[in-house]
């Protein structure tokens, strides 16, 4: 047998009790947050960079392909096993590697919590910037595949605004530094390509990342609106007045009246759609964005405009932003969650028809999204014993995504492509600008064995992956 | 933008070898080389989505002015054509604070070795849909496919902007003020920019003495390691600045290439064989 072979060779390169073929342990690989399966053919859970080299080298030895997998917190099936893959775990190798508090800067494993590099660093007065709602799970290795973002994305930007240097066991075993600790590394941007390429390019074994000053003062508002439409404009007339608030995210009726159960915060559950904008900066600054953000508000007709009074209250409105999906479980046990980014003067529009599809599907939806940036985050919600329903699901969840694009977006803000929007790539991208993206990968993988079936759509990957009920916990 | 034409002009293989110019601020294309010009003009700003597109072939003070009305910017250097900066990779001064110029880029539309018309990355200030290759093409120099239009990320103008000279050590203004858009060291002075709030900016300057925009050297770049860029045996001789926090030195006198490691350099020959594989663009 081919496979009793390679799991052999990998216990015997790694450790026997790392290298896991059980059936009942393969079956916790099989799939991460998505709603996305298929059988892992062996996990092994690598220490070092030379035994991941050595899992992807002996990979290439026994011609079947590799995944590598972080905390499995993916949305897009990401770190879904290709056909007979070997699934490369990465959480062992977790350890925060150095931290230079005056060049902001660290080194890290790729297996570090992303929550746990920010606290770490909290002592140098930094923090990491993408802080995806999954941040207490997610994996940095998980956040360079995914190129990830987070409420806080808006100021400070994606992950790829954020990674500095890459170690990368490639596909055929070599190990490269990309990017570096100067700021322009000779060549071409590989650390640029790199990020967000959803384990298609290699495997990154040390990730520097760049850090980012904690700020020096925070202030966090709730502004609520009569109509999704009022809260959609106050987004772009900030915006256009010039401000970048660290973060603007909005949740509508069902989404707060969700969450108020959850958190009891007094949010204003009578109204169509609430705003939480967060602004950060000195004290002059600081007093002037919020004095804006309040006149700007009032033009567009809120309703009312609460500031958190202390760091408790403001702790209290993230928590209710932050585990809006935790609250969803009241209304109905299970949940699909998308992702598409509009551009800001659409969300009004698009809103309108998601709502409008998921009603003419017979099912729920809740919006809680990052706004600031047009980073729609339909939650469809639903009882997965219902006959029929899953059907349903996914044929709404394909129209929002088509609605997104013919209103000038794209098909994911964060969660990435994967295998969940694989076959929707043509909806934005030419046969050519699709073989531009071969070639990338070509150049890096010429044998395809890195986590081979995601992202480009082709005739050829037809792999049996099953499509089955939902996410057991996911987050945005 | 239709780019038609200059796809054509482009032309494929058997129209041979081709090079791309702007304003030749950065040096221009290759020498006794069939010389094509990206298309020019803002054709869309869009202030509330905070983007604007353009012909790479637009001088970068045109696109500023199209900006200026709407209170905003783009992070690039405000010389030569878009396409330039984007193609050298060149970054702002501001980089600390305004981050590099591969970062401003959300879109391109480029012409192939093929003389095809693709799109990399998506209209969106957010977007992760397919691999980045709009970062591949910045920085470069025109082998990959030839830059056609863009669209960028625009940023607000400051409220209030001002330079500061401190004979402070480079490292303690670094660590004491908050987002700095700039902190620059000549090797004896410190310079740094501070914008936002006046109020915030005058706090914050305390101590240091408000100044003019330091001239910077423009006849050559380093790019440092960025915890060593204040080593004096690695900085050149001459006049020069560095950047504290980024690690690029701007010098007044050109610098030689430094090698690649040899999986990186395989790794691009690779690349440029897959994007390229005759070597007509910009040989």
């Amino acid at each position: 047998m081919v496979r009793e072979a390679l799991v052999a060779d990998l216990r015997a390169a790694t450790a026997p009790d790392r290298v896991r073929d059980a059936p009942t342990e393969l079956g916790l690989y099989r799939r991460d947050a998505s709603s996305i399966e298929n059988d892992a053919a062996v996990v092994v859970f690598p220490l070092t960079t030379s035994e991941v080299q050595a899992c992807v080298r002996l990979a290439a030895k026994h011609g079947v392909p590799f995944v590598a997998r972080g905390s499995g917190t993916g949305l897009a099936g990401g770190a879904v096993p290709p056909d007979d893959a070997v699934v490369i775990v990465l959480t062992k190798m977790n350890r925060v590697l150095s931290i230079d508090a005056s060049n902001r800067r660290a080194w890290v494993e790729p297996g570090v919590l992303n929550l746990d590099l920010t606290r770490e660093a909290t002592a140098h007065g930094l923090h990491f910037a993408p802080d995806p709602s999954s941040q207490q799970s997610c994996s940095v290795g998980g956040n360079v595949a995914n190129n990830s973002g987070g409420p806080h994305c808006l100021a400070d930007g994606v992950t790829a605004a954020h990674i500095v240097a890459l170690e990368v066991v490639l596909p055929d075993g070599t190990v490269v530094e990309l990017g570096g600790d100067d700021p322009d590394p000779p060549g071409f941007d590989l650390r640029g390509a790199f990020v967000g390429s959803e384990g298609m390019l290699g495997i990154a074994t040390r990730i520097c990342v760049r850090l980012t000053q904690n700020p020096p003062g925070v202030r966090t508002m709730l502004l609520d609106f009569g109509s999704v439409d009022a809260g959609a404009r106050t987004v772009g007339a900030i915006i256009a007045a010039g401000m970048v608030p660290a973060a603007m995210e909005m949740m509508d009726q069902l989404c707060l009246q969700a969450v108020e159960q959850f958190i009891h915060a007094g949010l204003p559950v009578d109204s169509a759609a609430a705003l939480l904008v967060e602004v950060v900066g000195l004290p002059a600054s600081l007093e002037q964005q919020v004095a804006d953000v309040e006149r700007i508000g009032r033009a567009h007709g809120a309703r009312t405009i609460r500031v958190a009074a202390d760091e408790a209250e403001r702790m209290l409105l993230w928590k209710g932003r932050k585990n809006a999906f935790g609250a969803v479980a009241r209304i109905k046990p299970n949940y699909y969650l998308h992702d598409t980014v509009v551009p800001r003067r659409a969300l009004a529009d698009v809103l309108a028809a998601v709502y409008e599809i998921v009603e003419r599907h017979d099912l729920l939806v809740l919006n809680v999204f990052h706004a600031g940036d047009g980073n729609l985050h339909p939650l469809i919600v639903f009882d997965k014993s219902e006959p029929g329903v899953l059907d349903r699901v996914h044929a709404a969840g394909d129209e929002i995504v088509r609605v997104s694009v013919a209103a000038g977006g794209v098909l994911s803000g964060e969660h990435g492509i994967g295998r969940e929007k694989r076959d929707l790539m043509p909806l934005m991208f030419t046969d050519d600008d699709l073989a531009m993206q071969a070639a990338l990968r070509r150049a890096f993988d010429p044998d395809l064995r890195a986590n081979p079936d995601k992202v480009l759509p082709s005739p050829a990957t037809c792999a049996e992956v099953r499509r089955v009920g939902l996410p057991e916990g996911a987050w945005i | 933008m239709d780019l038609t034409r200059f796809a054509e002009e482009v032309g494929d293989e058997t129209f041979g070898p081709v090079t791309i110019e702007g304003m030749a601020t950065r040096g221009g294309g290759s020498l006794d080389v069939r010389t094509v010009r990206a298309p020019s003009g803002v054709s869309d700003v869009q202030a509330d989505e905070m983007t604007v597109r353009c012909g790479a072939g637009t001088p970068v003070h045109e696109l500023l002015e199209a900006l200026a009305p709407h209170r905003q910017t783009v992070a690039i250097p405000a010389t030569g054509t878009v396409g330039g900066a984007l193609a050298c990779a060149d970054s702002d001064i501001r980089r600390l604070g305004y981050g590099p110029v591969r970062d401003t880029v959300l879109q391109v539309r480029a012409i192939t070795a093929a003389g095809r018309i693709v799109k990399a990355g998506g209209p969106t200030v957010k977007n992760v849909s397919g691999f980045d290759v709009c970062r591949l093409l910045v920085g470069s120099r025109g082998t990959l496919a030839l830059m056609a239009d863009v669209i960028l990320r625009t940023r607000p103008l400051p409220a209030h902007a001002q330079w500061f000279v401190t004979d402070e050590d480079p490292v303690n203004v670094l660590a004491r003020l908050y987002r700095p858009s700039s902190v620059l060291w000549d090797g004896s002075t410190t310079y740094a920019l501070l914008e936002g709030h006046a109020d915030d900016v005058a706090q914050q300057g305390r101590g240091m003495r408000p100044s003019d925009a330091p001239q910077v050297p423009d006849g050559g770049m380093m790019s440092l390691p960025v915890q060593r860029c204040l080593d004096r045996t690695l900085l050149p001789s001459g006049r020069f600045l560095v950047e504290v926090g980024v690690g690029t030195v701007r010098c007044d006198h050109p610098i030689g290439a430094r090698p690649m490691a040899p999986g990186v350099s395989a790794l691009n020959e690779r690349l440029k064989r897959e994007f390229d594989p005759t070597g007509r663009l910009n040989p």
